[in-house]
């Protein structure tokens, strides 16, 4: 690093206070009583503060000031990777389920709800993950079948009392069902043209539920909707199996937590599979995949339907949870919101999803103080990702082995 | 010249012309593959060699004439079903499944010899299991073939560019073709690297698969070709042996101008 390029940064970080300057007064200056410089400046002298301080820091790193640290840290840090890596990756995902699983004993009702929250978004950002990450489709429209999936079993429980574990591999056929009506006309539609067209699929859904007051109730939505039953064992005289609903949020958030780990062995067992390969073969190359001997069309509505069903799993869950659904739930700002999971945290990865599912729907939870500039930090996060570490935050990683090593 | 064992299957091209808009990019082209044969498809640039590839593979349809393969036409068939018949390609700039590992890519093409479903795969049955050690094991088979089997687990896009080409045939190999068809597989290759190539080649068509390559490089074309094909503007305008080809008024025109 020289002086000319150190320079090259300090101005550039100018250019950028300045143009953030710009853009912030106009969102914080305009008062009723007229522009205001003050308040602007309060925040944007502390943005350009922690800024500066932190290229300062990037350069001293760099001209090799913290040399003392950084190199036995780094050598820990080869070491602890090494370490982490002989441990086989199934045994991090039973620790992590572990973990996850004991959650409802030591956290409050707050916490468990957003960790179901959390839950839901993992089950439907490994949907999207099949058809995004995997087969390579842009799709805005994923949270229809989300929809689609929590009014299936919203309105099978309230006219036909069914129950929800029955109801639950209805939603998915549902939502398959769906997505196969939509796909079959769109897949030969590639990138953009597909993006908008399932964009134009998912607001049709939101109508429908919107509109057909007679079935859905409309924006009113449907209430009424039963909670998980269970058999399980009653002592109170001698050994009987009863009935009980799952209304404890405690109790509802293993069954949220045992369709996660379905749908992570499901997706993972996917990945890892002719299917899985040749939907990556068309992420890569459409043609050759064709040429190599993989009906593209209809693998690509394969991956579709099936992320589709995951989607109507998490949507019948959602619907069981909440026992209401009504339209709101499912605008084009979720798709937007599960894509930018999928994105985040790496597509095609399913570590990656899930970490990018946590940030998106715990962080915000936590800084529940600065929800006035959530939005800002998120679209500002969102780009210093694109930016800096394009393709997320635990990429994916090539895992088939050949068996030699 | 080598000396192939054979299987029974013939391609035969009748009449194919193929037309884009106002363009002829082929007319009437008549050629046989036979069994056992190695055929070079020579001819200066933007002659429509690749284009017959393309019309072969069903990548493109003929607006004329038939191509048949075994027996049947391979009119209206998909590259998929093409590939099922048994005929296999590689491509002009290669086109590998780059974000995936050598291994991978070798295993995608065995996709249309095995059918394993979406939930044979979600409950990892054990005719899924024993489905998936056959691919891996014809795969490793494929890429030992081609002396790509220490770079098994790299990304394909991280090889080297001579291993991209070899890979390609691996993957090509890997769909348990009768005939090949190699778009300029030299195309890059250094002269000990193509003479590798050449060799690789004669392997191929000694495990009986029917080998037809498009070829710029003559040294390779005239070493390992046992019959020639020249096509100028989308037209035929010779075929026989190199040694007839390499004194053919026709082809000396075309390549050289008049």
């Amino acid at each position: 690093m020289t002086i000319p390029e150190f320079k090259k940064h300090w101005t550039s970080l100018g250019i950028g206070m300045v143009w953030l300057f710009i853009l912030l007064w106009p969102l914080l200056g305009i008062k009723p009583e007229g522009l205001e410089v003050a308040s602007t400046f309060n925040v944007w002298w502390r943005i350009a503060l922690g800024c500066s301080f932190l290229l300062f820091l990037y350069q001293l790193n760099k001209a090799g000031a913290f040399k003392f640290i950084s190199r036995p840290a780094g050598a820990v840090a080869g070491s602890m990777k090494s370490a982490t890596s002989m441990v086989p990756m199934a045994v991090w995902f039973v620790i992590g389920i572990a973990c996850t699983a004991l959650i409802p004993q030591f956290a409050g009702r707050y916490a468990q709800d957003v960790a179901i929250n959390c839950m839901i978004y993992v089950c439907l950002g490994l949907g999207l993950n099949i058809v995004v990450g995997l087969a390579g489709m842009l799709d805005l429209g994923y949270i229809a079948f989300y929809g689609i999936g929590a009014y299936t079993y919203a309105l099978l429980s309230v006219q036909f009392q069914l129950s929800f574990w029955i109801c639950l591999p209805i939603s998915a056929g549902m939502a398959g069902l769906g997505a196969w009506l939509i796909g079959y006309c769109s897949m030969r539609m590639r990138g953009d043209y597909l993006a908008i067209v399932t964009l134009g699929f998912a607001e049709i859904c939101r109508m429908v539920l919107n509109n057909w007051m007679s079935l859905t109730n409309g924006p009113n939505g449907v209430t009424g909707i039963k909670a998980p039953g269970l058999y399980w064992f009653d002592f109170t005289n001698g050994m009987t199996l009863e009935h009980i609903w799952l209304k404890k949020l405690s109790l509802i958030y293993y069954v949220i937590l045992i369709l996660v780990v379905f749908t992570i062995i499901a997706v993972y067992r996917l990945q890892h599979s002719r299917i899985g390969r040749a939907w990556e073969a068309i992420r890569e190359d459409e043609t050759a995949a064709e040429v190599m001997g993989v009906p593209t069309f209809y693998m690509k509505l394969l991956a579709y339907c099936s992320g589709a069903c995951f989607g109507g799993m998490a949507g019948a869950f959602y619907a069981a949870r909440m026992r209401f659904v009504s339209p709101e739930s499912f605008t084009f700002l979720e798709s937007a919101m599960v894509l930018s999971m999928v994105v985040l945290g790496g597509m095609g990865s399913i570590p990656g999803v899930i970490l990018g599912a946590l940030a998106l729907i715990a962080l915000p939870e936590i800084f529940r103080e600065f929800e006035l500039y959530r939005m800002l930090v998120f679209g500002g996060v969102m780009t210093l990702m694109m930016l800096f570490r394009p393709q997320g935050m635990l990429p994916s990683k090539r895992t088939m082995r050949s068996g030699k090593d | 010249m080598c000396i192939g064992m054979t299987n029974m299957a013939e391609l035969h091209l009748h009449d194919v012309s193929v037309r884009f808009g106002g363009l002829q990019a082929l007319a009437e082209v008549n050629f046989s593959l036979m069994p056992g044969e190695i055929v070079g498809l020579i001819g200066p640039n933007g002659a429509g060699k690749t284009t017959v590839f393309n019309v072969i593979t069903g990548v493109y349809n003929a607006s004329g004439g038939d191509v048949e393969y075994d027996g049947a036409s391979l009119q209206g068939l998909k590259p998929y079903q093409v590939l099922a018949k048994g005929i296999a390609r590689t491509f002009q700039n290669i086109r590998l499944f780059q974000n995936m590992t050598a291994l991978e890519n070798v295993m995608v093409a065995q996709h249309s010899r095995t059918g394993c479903g979406i939930l044979g795969a979600i409950f990892r049955t054990p005719s899924q299991k024993l489905e998936e050690e056959q691919i891996k094991e014809r795969a490793m088979e494929e890429l030992r073939f081609a002396e790509l089997e220490d770079f098994a687990d790299e990304v394909a896009s991280s090889l080297p560019y001579g291993h991209q080409r070899r890979l390609e045939i691996a993957r090509a190999l890997a769909s348990d073709p009768t005939t090949i068809l190699l778009d300029e597989p030299a195309a890059g290759l250094n002269p000990a690297e193509s003479s590798e190539l050449m060799e690789t080649i004669c392997k191929i068509s000694e495990r009986g698969i029917n080998v037809l390559m498009v070829e710029h490089d003559m040294k390779v074309v005239m070493g390992i070709c046992q019959r020639l094909v020249v096509l100028d503007h989308g037209v035929m305008i010779a075929k026989g042996n190199p040694e007839e080809i390499q004194k053919n008024p026709a082809v000396i025109e075309a390549y050289l101008g008049s």
